[in-house]
């Protein structure tokens, strides 16, 4: 179990790091699906196999493939690789790079120097009855409200991707009711 | 002596989500921009995941699933945003889009 953490987690750091700095963003797109798969590996390692199970259907799955659409949408080439080259320039990412570096020693600060929760992580397997039995019993709140949370989602996706020849349709048909009854104001 | 101390967990989960912010400052390009916050959310899950196999409780991986739910809208909301920038201003460039000049 250790060792299975050890190797996907260091698979998933270098993963990440190449999707930070990949300027192809296709390529940034692969690995970042390798690095959900690694740590799908590392939720296994763990013992949660059903959020193992639903990072790689859900996040590795559906929303990457979301992504993918996206960026076949956006018509990119090699111009626009050439272009993203010459944003990262190492003078635009070394003052945000050690500002994120000194959050990682404070971090890493805390956990070497806090009181560690007693006992290890054996990696004893939870199973998806236990999850659904929490999921819908005392958490069941959480549930509905992420009911609201995709609905307001879906709700705003479908005003913000509409259309620009929707809001011109109605800006004329406001026009014109505008004109054929001036009084109204 | 086996099994895994939680810091090694949370450690790997603290890595993960400055490699995220990192990205997600030095990045231009709303598209890696998004695929940064990704990182950090999944960054964050993984922590969720650690406490949950420390304490061997359910509530881990109920908290990883709202956390999944969160980064699926949060990925459609943002990806329209994306589109969106590109239809106004012909570029996905995150500063062409500052017309308030704050």
């Amino acid at each position: 179990m250790e060792f299975t953490f050890f190797l996907a987690g260091i698979i998933a750091l270098a993963t990440t790091l190449r999707v930070i700095t990949c300027a192809n963003p296709v390529h940034a797109l692969l690995y970042l699906i390798m690095s959900m798969l690694a740590l799908a590996v590392d939720f296994y390692a763990l013992g949660a196999a059903f959020a193992a199970t639903l990072e790689v259907v859900v996040y590795a799955g559906a929303i990457m493939v979301l992504f993918l659409f996206v960026v076949m949408m956006l018509n990119l080439n090699n111009e626009t690789v050439a272009r993203e080259k010459s944003w990262m320039r190492p003078q635009l990412w070394t003052g945000p790079s050690i500002a994120a570096g000194l959050l990682l020693l404070a971090m890493i600060w805390a956990l070497v120097t806090g009181s560690p929760a007693s006992g290890r992580i054996v990696g004893t397997e939870l199973s998806a009855n236990e999850v659904g039995m929490a999921l819908f019993g005392p958490y069941v709140v959480v549930v509905e409200l992420s009911a609201f949370l995709l609905l307001a989602a879906l709700a705003v996706a479908a005003h913000i991707g509409r259309e620009d020849r929707d809001l011109a349709a109605e800006g004329a048909e406001h026009g014109e009711r505008v004109t054929n009854h001036p009084g109204d104001h | 002596m086996t099994g895994l101390p939680i810091s090694y967990g949370i450690g790997l989960a603290a890595l993960l989500f400055l490699m995220g912010f990192a990205g997600l400052v030095i990045r231009r390009n709303t598209l890696f921009i998004l695929m940064c916050l990704e990182i950090m959310m999944n960054a964050a899950g993984l922590a969720f995941i650690v406490a949950g196999a420390q304490w061997q409780a359910a509530d881990g991986n109920v908290m990883f699933i709202l956390i999944i739910t969160v980064a699926a809208a949060e990925a459609a909301i943002g990806l329209g945003l994306l589109l969106q920038l590109q239809k106004r201003f012909r570029t996905i460039d995150i500063d062409a889009a500052s017309e308030m000049h704050g």
